[in-house]
């Protein structure tokens, strides 16, 4: 069986394998290695940043560079690493939790991964060309617009946003489909693992909030290529148009990052606490409710452009109500840790980072959504602090903690325990001493984006502190980093459940084998793995020649049908190809557009050819037995 | 793995070669003189053995950011007061491909430093040599002549013509009337 | 004696008070929620237990902590909306003083209309305005979105072209309060600040009445600052800045015609003293690079002529 399987599931050897790849497993290392690439890049862009900032009047990086630098740092870690790396987790994680052998569009997951990647490489290749963009990751018109952004460094910003967003809402399709329909019988939706539901709501939080963004940096290319007007007031266009359309995408995209990492806290609590997260519906719905209320918050980010009085009250209670649903989940997470028989591996030991260092942020949001306090502190170094403290606290606390957890499942091979300890605790060292001292600074009057300030200002030796902080912090990290290169190759093996945790990836060997389960398993509770008799039902009469599947009810989790997924394949790399040259052209020229749909069509051709192979009926109808 | 090769591989090019259309130059090291014959017009030299010419126009012809600041000079010297907008009032249209005095960079910015009969007046120690050449820069874009793919796009302002960037280059002629070259 | 920074927490009117009055409330509010739930976090975590739990009654207590947070977060809204309302009281004053604050990539240009047009004011980088009465605030961009705020007096509010927006403010004490760009506005977005000087009303009167008179005619200027004059007319100066009184008229750049009065040079980067205003004239871009200054190729003795002459310029 396993013999079969392997042979049907196997993606052969060889370049031309690599390139067609289609596995989940295999694409979502892809994102996590070349997301946490980026954000070493990001991290050294930052460390110029703080090295500039370490003193008055420093003449070690002039005021374009810097430009650059921030904007890249910013662009990087939003699009480059944040929102990838959690696809990436996604990819990984999701078919494993629920049961499934692979994503439901594998080719897809492949094509989101290359299009990202390309992305990525258009952002840093116009960097080293000084063709990086300079106007912010935010991009505000007219700034960013023609006449105050020449050249082509700010289309190079439009275009890695819509490569970026293209990934995202590739792989959110393809969540959203697996989830529903790919669940091992019995997963009902309210015994999907947590995680699982966090990455649903992200999913259509990412199918709602991306196409707001590729609108907008649409809108800004063709302002910039073609001399529309969607943003020019004397044309009857508009600058706040940008910054409506732009945070009506950015808000629920820091959601979009931090809800994964609330989903990691709820896998991860399990296994070290002993006891399934208590609340199951509480977080359930207080994640689905979080969900929704992000994209009703946006406009607190434009509480200084002006706006009415009653409109910014409106956004000031709902930035207020969102602190609702992510207190009860913590709440709920108090509750499973309270008094439990904790064991303190480095995984608990960042989820304890992320609540005393998300607890800050969650806080300095409070008052952010506070029109009075946001007057005073917004554009600040305040703000910097807010932001780093949520999403550093909120999401990469979180992932470094699950890169403890599940590099034993990705690899078979253990990090190095004593090593992770110690980078915790110069990560939330170093990470709080560089950032807790710029709420001082904003309060002082320090702006954001500001490559230098005047010896007299009193805000040198903060700085210089933070500077010397962040050293440490990147210390921290680099010893993650250190430790996942050395024990991917000279680690203690790993078992299948390391950590005796509860949910079905531990079930499958480390790493998995390509066919992820042998048997695809049968579920009837919420924790499979510590509740269930050894003895688990299966399911049979799924054809091992081919690479045939289960697809199951929505809500129920039953045997609905059987389909086969997609195997490996060179159309994806093709596509991602094609659509890199018709929107890097198109940078240029107009015709770009139309020369990537002349080239697109044989691809999609391909892509979509019928793979006439049929399915010969089986003597047993796919069921379910006890092993 | 091999993507990440190739990339570096592009980068380190990069960073050597074509940045020039992207650098924002602040203090160009142009040693133009606005000294009478400090910019030579002709190719031709006597004795086939050309003078010492100080300084070129060349660097700011490609480069986005300056043919950028050229434009916003062009509207804060005042060159619309006569030329409007590249359309010509009581000075001669820019934006068309007749030139009365020939289109090369440095007749144009002969052109601006000395002046030239009926009614354009001589910048000649009014606009420092850097931003003349930014100038004849972005005169140069309004015909198509200069700037590609890097030329103006449209400015923030009730639309009079389109963005630079979008004209296609026009080969220059002599306007009628012109004296011969 | 020019401030390089502002605190936020050290109002100076009004407005910067009731804003500093929200944000202790906030702050006391967020202090002691942050240690109980560190607390919450240490006692829980610190004394492991059996793992069996008595689910309903902790999902209780879960329930319990959801309402107080809502509660809290009802008293804070009611807190941050009252505060916000009362934050332009003297909207219906009779002695509002109006300027109009046009904001330029990197420098403020400030208008003080008078009853007449000759006698408007046109100054830059320095708002001078009386103690104790409002001040009524236009502001326009003329490029790019820029944020006027001085944390002692009052919030931020963004110049956005297309939208021009009015603000109050107010000092209730005399001093020198430092104010900065707060939306990044390009190159030089780290030296755009500015000045809000507020004196009595007798001293902003006579501030006002000298900053409307002309630049002193040639027969009052010094030998060396006459030949200043003749440089700046016949250079590159008259290209871009106005000296009323005199040929020059250009409005590109920021009004001269009291430059020596001024306490800042170059959006509040530099002090207006001798060196500095020499360093800036010869070679603006080693100060600010990118700005749209550009250097005054002169020999040391021109230099030193024309910093005579804009420093006669009070």
């Amino acid at each position: 069986m396993n013999d079969a399987l392997a042979a049907t599931w196997s993606p052969g050897r060889g370049l031309s394998a690599w390139l067609r790849e289609v596995r989940h497993t295999e694409i979502g290392k892809r994102f996590v290695v070349t997301a946490f690439l980026f954000f070493a890049a990001g991290g050294i862009e930052a460390a110029l940043m703080r090295l500039q900032l370490s003193r008055p009047a420093n003449a070690m990086v002039g005021p374009d560079l810097y430009n650059r630098l921030f904007t890249t740092h910013g662009s990087t870690m939003m699009f480059l690493f944040a929102v990838p790396v959690m696809q990436g987790v996604g990819t990984f994680i999701v078919p494993l939790m629920i049961g499934a052998r692979n994503l439901a569009f594998p080719r897809l997951s492949a094509y989101s991964y290359y299009v990202y990647l390309v992305g990525g490489l258009l952002l840093y290749v116009g960097f080293s060309f000084r063709a990086g963009p300079d106007a912010g990751w935010f991009a505000y018109t007219p700034l960013s617009g023609p006449a105050f952004s020449p050249g082509k460094r700010m289309d190079v910003w439009a275009q890695m946003i819509t490569f970026t967003e293209l990934s995202a809402l590739a792989t959110a399709v393809n969540l959203v489909v697996t989830i529903f329909k790919l669940r091992a019988p019995g997963m009902s939706i309210t015994r999907m693992p947590l995680l699982v539901w966090a990455f649903l709501v992200v999913a259509f939080m990412i199918i709602f909030a991306m196409p707001a963004v590729v609108v907008a940096s649409s809108c800004l290319a063709l302002d910039r290529l073609v001399g529309t007007h969607f943003f020019n007031h004397a044309e009857g266009g508009d600058h706040l148009l940008w910054q409506h359309m732009f945070w009506f995408f950015a808000h629920p995209e820091v959601y979009i990052i931090f809800l994964p990492g609330l989903g990691m806290i709820s896998a991860i609590l399990p296994a070290f606490t002993r006891r399934r997260v208590l609340g199951y519906d509480v977080v359930v719905l207080a994640t689905v409710t979080t969900g929704f209320v992000a994209f009703g918050v946006w406009v607190h980010h434009m509480f200084a452009a002006g706006l009415p009085q009653l409109g910014d009250s409106y956004f000031t209670a709902s930035s207020l109500i969102i602190t609702i649903p992510t207190g009860l989940q913590l709440f709920c997470w108090l509750a499973t840790l309270w008094r439990a028989p904790l064991r303190f591996a480095t995984p608990l030991l960042f989820v304890l980072g992320f609540f005393v260092t998300f607890v800050v942020g969650g806080l300095t949001g409070v008052m952010l959504a506070a029109v009075p306090i946001d007057l005073q502190v917004h554009d600040t170094m305040f703000v910097v602090a807010h932001l780093h403290y949520v999403l550093i606290g909120g999401a990469v606390f979180p992932l470094l903690g699950g890169v403890y957890y599940w590099f034993p499942k990705a690899t078979g091979r253990l990090l190095n325990e004593r090593a992770g300890k110690l980078s915790f605790w110069l990560t939330l060292l170093g990470f709080n001493a560089t950032f807790f001292p710029l709420h001082m600074l904003g309060l002082h009057g320090m702006p954001r984006r500001v490559y230098t300030y005047l010896p007299g200002s009193g805000w040198h030796h903060l700085n210089l502190f933070a500077t010397v902080a962040s050293g440490v912090l990147a210390l921290g990290v680099l010893i993650t980093f250190l430790n996942v290169i050395v024990s991917h190759r000279r680690g203690q093996r790993a078992e299948a459940n390391p950590w005796q945790a509860d949910s079905l990836e531990w079930a499958v060997p480390s790493p998995p084998p390509p066919y992820n389960f042998a048997d695809i398993p049968t579920v009837s509770s919420r924790a499979p793995l510590w509740e269930e008799p050894s003895a688990r039902g299966v399911v049979t009469g799924l054809a091992t020649d081919q690479r045939e599947v289960v697809v199951t009810t929505l809500l129920d989790a039953a045997p609905d049908h059987r389909t086969i997924l997609a195997g490996p394949s060179i159309w994806p790399l093709a596509a991602a190809a094609v659509t890199g040259v018709g929107f890097i052209v198109s940078m240029f020229t107009p015709w770009g557009l139309p020369v990537a749909v002349a080239l697109g069509v044989p691809v999609m051709v391909g892509w979509f050819w019928p793979k006439g192979r049929p399915t010969p009926l089986h003597a047993e109808q796919p069921g379910t037995k006890a092993a | 793995m091999r993507h990440r090769l190739a990339a570096v591989l592009v980068a380190a090019l990069g960073a050597s070669a074509g940045c020039k259309h992207e650098t924002h130059d602040v203090r160009p090291a142009q040693e133009l003189s606005q000294s009478p014959g400090g910019v030579v017009l002709s190719t031709l030299f006597a004795g086939g053995v050309p003078s010492a010419i100080a300084g070129t126009l060349k660097d700011s012809q490609q480069n986005a950011y300056a043919m950028n600041e050229g434009k916003r000079l062009f509207d804060a010297y005042n060159c619309t007061g006569c030329h409007a907008h590249g359309g010509g009032a009581i000075g001669p249209a820019l934006m068309d491909a007749k030139w009365i005095y020939g289109s090369s960079p440095e007749n144009v910015y002969q052109t601006i430093v000395e002046g030239r009969p009926n009614g354009m007046p001589s910048f000649r120690g009014k606009i420092p040599d850097f931003q003349v050449a930014q100038l004849v820069a972005y005169v140069r874009s309004m015909p198509g002549l200069a700037g590609g793919f890097w030329a103006p796009g449209r400015n923030d302002a009730m639309q009079v013509k389109p963005g630079e960037n979008t004209v296609s280059a026009q080969a220059p002629v002599r306007a009628p009337g012109a004296p011969p070259p | 004696m020019m401030p390089a920074s502002g605190y936020a927490l050290a109002p100076a009117g009004p407005q910067a008070a009731r804003l500093a009055q929200v944000f202790w409330a906030f702050f006391a509010v967020c202090a002691v929620v942050y240690v109980v739930v560190v607390a919450l976090l240490l006692l829980g975590a610190l004394r492991p237990g059996a793992a069996a739990v008595d689910e309903p009654a902790r999902l209780r207590l879960v329930a319990a902590g959801g309402v107080l947070t809502a509660l809290t977060l009802v008293g804070l809204l009611v807190v941050s909306i009252h505060g916000g309302h009362q934050l332009n009281p003297m909207r219906g004053a009779k002695d509002v003083l109006t300027v109009q604050v046009i904001g330029r990539q990197w420098w403020w240009e400030l208008r003080y209309p008078g009853t007449a047009p000759d006698q408007e004011v046109v100054t830059a980088n320095e708002l001078h305005v009386p103690v104790g009465r409002p001040v009524l605030l236009r502001l326009v961009s003329r490029d790019v979105i820029h944020s006027f705020w001085v944390p002692e007096l009052h919030g931020k509010r963004d110049l956005i072209p297309g939208h021009d927006s009015t603000t109050y403010i107010q000092a209730d004490r005399a001093g020198v309060f430092r104010g900065q760009c707060a939306e990044f506005c390009g190159t030089q977005h780290a030296q755009m600040g500015f000045l809000v000087i507020a004196e009595p009303e007798e001293k902003f009167q006579a501030w006002l009445s000298a900053q409307r008179t002309p630049a002193p005619p040639q027969e009052a200027l010094s030998a060396e600052a006459r030949r200043g004059q003749d440089l700046f007319l016949h250079g590159t100066c008259v290209m871009c800045h106005r000296v009323a009184g005199t040929s020059a008229g250009a409005t590109m750049g920021p009004d001269l015609t009291h430059v020596g009065s001024r306490a800042t040079l170059a959006a509040g980067s530099l002090p207006n003293v001798h060196d500095h205003l020499r360093r800036w004239v010869a070679d603006a871009q080693s100060v600010k690079p990118g700005s749209h200054m550009p250097p005054t190729p002169l020999s040391a003795a021109d230099q030193d002529s024309l910093v005579t002459y804009l420093e006669a310029l009070r």
